[in-house]
């Protein structure tokens, strides 16, 4: 009895809802919305167990950047070589103080037109499969790297061998390359010029040899993990893009005994600041890089994992030579090079050990003595004064100023050194800088336009530890000549040295070219780089050396202090 | 239903048409290319890797190659990882990145939802301005500040979890980007509850449930929530766009090799082919987003449903 008109409002209640447009029924919301979480957390847990466990007892190593391929052909950044140092081996390498020495080869000879190499092969030398590495092997691969079908990015780098040029313009059959077996473990290659550093470029991973059945199986894909067939200390067992490169130790090398880890990873970190990070919460034992903004706080804390070594690299200004204001105007580059007070630049502002630029090829070359500008000398003062007499009789004056353009691209070290450069050129030439950041892509175009840009900022690093290396940029017809620098004098002293077999006559052509090039002044180096790595105390065998190669078979852990 | 969605589904191909133009036009308008760099390439092998991607072919003849190759299901090779194609690298970069939205979703809305209901039923004490005020804070306190300061106290001083991706595994890597992408979105989603919530509750038909002694959580289960939950769901769609393709951030501080990364790379790369494949990827993802937010509306108002 007293239930019924309770239910009775509470049913009109209801419709009282219906007649609000909709049937509004009891259904609960609460099942589908479990329904979702338990969904999403079955996907979690099972994409959870799919992961593998492997974090645990092997070198872990940061890299800046993913290789764009681990085919030795397809490939040219740092990193890619970095990580093809340890997976394969070319007839020549590096100690780890970064003394050149055979590796694939035992020994080599060189005729006495300094023409023809000679390579005598280990015959002990096996690839990751088992299979004997042979003459022929290297053959395939110089055809490769030279054909114009592969379009390899460093195939102009040995293009001193006979023929090879003609290759790459299509001119010439592969098969005309001067590279043969003369035995199964003899290898000869003729060059159409003496090129002395020509042994020095056999490091590199683009002349690594390249194991033709898998090339030939897998097409242009082998570099992969499972089909990456190797002769170096370690075979690549994993590659996730972004994050990690896995190596295992190639248990065929020829020298496997003297190999101390056996598994290698490689991680992904483009952000240096993540990378300490990293480093510091124990997932790391070798970084690629160190953040500026903690550099000196490290040197402080971690004096002895913080490892700072001379390079093979250049910080430059490049002066566009081909229009106004800087084309015909020595004077005006050499002004705008003795202003700026390059201690302080690499001192204070970049700060982390890199030395003051004077020259254009760094200190540390082998079998060579960078050249100096010739206000090397000078005390920042007199400098300063000399700036302003070469300024002025450039033309300008306090009441003619020269107002000019630097282009970077955009990063916060670039901007602190162009800021700092624009208010030396202020301060001691009354010049008005204009500072443009682009994107490194947009800078390169323009550059290369050489529409738009007055003065640009890049860098250059050498590939092999040969003045050649630097002073080659600057020929007339050298594709990264980016000034457009043209100058008769210095492209004969460098034909010189190029026909030169004499170690010494060669040494004082290339220097005299450079002694030329700095008076000339077609671009303003500001200082050398260095490497920088935090290297774990579990890591020994660590050697700095100017390319900043460190091989991983090289190294070992200990156990943790 | 189906006709609907089936509607909905075609018309979209020619705003993806549309995408696919405008994206072919403005990543081949951008200075540079695939193959720059500071280390200029000698004349012969920048006109051989041209000749072997077919970029010495005119702007039109790409596009229609390029289209061609797509209608087969064939988003080309990459230009810069050269190796792979484009569908490889996708197809690894995808589960992760779902992986990660889904699990930040999921925790957004949890918590999110758990809090903006707690908040609109003690509406004005100290506990809703507590949570109106921690909302305020996830939304305006940006991820880069808060990722690796996550980092810092979680890897570095306690070291209780990895600080990246490749430090750890299993569900231990998941914990620190999950939580610091779920953030912001906890907040919004705890706001927007709040907000919807509130203003179900005083409407007439509550007051009326209230009036016949019917008890808070059967109001809420029965009565208050869908309702409230409809700008929720209409939320939901660009929120898990957003944290899909948002996670750029996240992926880059703690390593992770997903899809927001692989964009951020392939665009500074000029790897048009990788730029364009992505960029379809997420036009795709939006759609179906959009359209199963507009199917979840009728589930949850039979008004839209009968239309």
């Amino acid at each position: 009895m007293f239930a019924t008109p309770y239910i009775k409002v509470h049913d009109i209640k209801v419709q009282v809802v219906d007649s609000r447009g909709g049937r509004l029924g009891r259904r609960s919301i609460a099942k589908p919305l479990s329904l979702l979480v338990v969904a999403l957390f079955a996907i979690a847990i099972l994409a959870a167990c799919n992961a593998q466990p492997e974090f645990g007892d092997y070198l872990q190593r940061g890299l800046a950047a993913d290789p764009e391929s681990l085919d030795p052909h397809k490939s040219r950044s740092t990193e890619a070589g970095d990580v093809l140092r340890d997976l394969g081996e070319g007839l020549m390498g590096y100690s780890p103080d970064g003394e050149l020495e055979p590796r694939a080869a035992l020994r080599y000879a060189l005729s006495d037109d300094g023409l023809e190499y000679t390579f005598w092969l280990r015959p002990e030398a096996r690839w990751s499969n088992g299979a004997t590495v042979t003459a022929e092997d290297f053959v395939f691969a110089f055809r490769r790297l030279v054909s114009p079908e592969t379009a390899a990015f460093y195939a102009h780098s040995v293009a001193d061998i006979e023929n090879a040029a003609d290759i790459l313009a299509g001119t010439k059959p592969v098969q005309a390359l001067a590279v043969s077996a003369a035995e199964e473990f003899v290898l000869r290659i003729r060059l159409a010029n003496p090129t002395p550093y020509f042994v020095a470029l056999l490091s590199h991973p683009s002349t690594f040899p390249v194991y033709a059945p898998g090339a030939v199986e897998h097409g242009d894909a082998f570099a992969r993990p499972g089909r990456f067939v190797t002769n170096g200390a370690y075979r690549l067992v994993g590659w996730q893009l972004g994050a990690t490169i896995d190596l295992q130790r190639n248990e065929h090398y020829w020298n496997n005994a003297a190999t101390a880890i056996d598994r290698v990873r490689y991680h992904v970190i483009p952000e240096p600041t993540v990378e300490l990070n990293r480093y510091r919460a124990g997932e790391l034992h070798v970084t690629s890089n160190v953040p500026s903004e903690a550099f000196q706080r490290l040197r402080k804390e971690r004096p002895d994992e913080l490892r700072v070594a001379q390079r093979l690299s250049v910080y430059y200004y490049g002066l566009n030579l081909t229009r106004p204001p800087f084309r015909d105007n020595s004077a005006l580059r050499q002004a705008l090079s003795m202003a700026i007070d390059r201690e302080v630049l690499a001192g204070q502002i970049v700060g982390r050990g890199e030395a003051p630029a004077y020259s254009w090829v760094p200190p540390g070359v082998n079998n060579y003595e960078p050249r100096r500008f010739a206000y090397a000398e000078l005390s920042m003062e007199e400098r300063r004064t000399a700036a302003r007499d070469a300024f002025a009789q450039a033309g300008y004056s306090k009441d003619n100023p020269l107002a000019v353009e630097i282009r970077y691209n955009t990063s916060d070290a670039n901007q602190r050194i162009a800021l700092a450069v624009q208010s030396m050129w202020r301060d001691t030439l009354g010049v008005q800088t204009t500072l443009v950041n682009e994107e490194f892509q947009v800078l390169l175009s323009n550059v290369q336009a050489m529409q738009v840009t007055e003065v640009f900022r890049l860098s250059w690093s050498g590939d092999y530890n040969d003045a050649h290396a630097f002073l080659q940029v600057l020929q007339s017809n050298a594709s990264s000549n980016l000034a457009g620098y043209r100058s008769e004098k210095f492209d004969n002293l460098m034909q010189r040295a190029a026909e030169q077999t004499d170690a010494e006559r060669r040494r004082r052509y290339l220097e005299d070219a450079e002694q030329v090039l700095l008076a000339d002044h077609p671009v303003i180096p500001l200082y050398f780089f260095v490497s920088k790595h935090l290297v774990s105390p579990e890591v020994s065998g660590w050697g700095d050396n100017v390319l900043d190669y460190h091989y991983s078979q090289h190294l070992s852990l200990n156990a943790a202090n | 239903m189906l006709r609907f969605a089936l509607l909905r589904t075609l018309s979209a191909i020619p705003t993806l048409l549309l995408v696919i133009v405008v994206a072919f036009i403005m990543v081949r308008a951008a200075p540079g290319g695939p193959f720059a760099d500071q280390r200029v390439l000698p004349p012969d092998t920048a006109s051989n890797l041209a000749a072997a991607y077919h970029l010495d072919e005119s702007l039109p003849q790409q596009f229609w190659r390029y289209l061609s190759g797509l209608a087969r299901g064939d988003l080309g090779p990459s230009y810069h990882y050269r190796d792979y194609s484009v569908a490889e690298l996708i197809g690894n970069a995808v589960p992760v990145s779902l992986l990660l939205g889904a699990l930040s979703m999921l925790l957004a809305l949890l918590v999110g939802g758990a809090a903006g209901i707690a908040a609109a039923l003690r509406r004005n004490t100290w506990f809703d301005r507590g949570i109106t005020a921690l909302a305020m804070t996830g939304i305006s306190v940006p991820v880069f500040v808060v990722a690796p300061l996550f980092v810092l106290i979680f890897a570095v001083w306690l070291q209780w979890l990895p600080a990246s991706w490749s430090g750890g595994n299993g569900l231990q890597r998941l914990v620190l980007p999950v939580i610091a992408l779920a953030l912001p979105q906890v907040a919004y989603i705890a706001r927007l509850v709040r907000g919807s919530l509130i203003e179900v509750l005083s409407s007439d038909y509550i007051r009326t449930a209230r009036a016949q002694g019917l008890a808070t959580t059967s109001i809420l289960r029965y009565h208050a929530l869908k309702p409230a939950l409809m700008p929720l769901v209409s939320y939901l769609g660009p929120a898990a766009a957003a944290v899909l393709t948002g996670a750029v951030v996240v992926e880059s501080i703690f390593g992770i090799p997903g899809l927001g990364q692989l964009f951020l790379q392939s665009g500074l790369n000029r790897d048009y082919t990788l730029v364009l494949g992505i960029v379809i990827f997420y036009a795709v993802l939006v759609i179906l987003l959009n359209l199963l937010v507009d199917l979840a509306y009728g589930v949850l108002d039979p008004r839209i449903r009968e239309r």
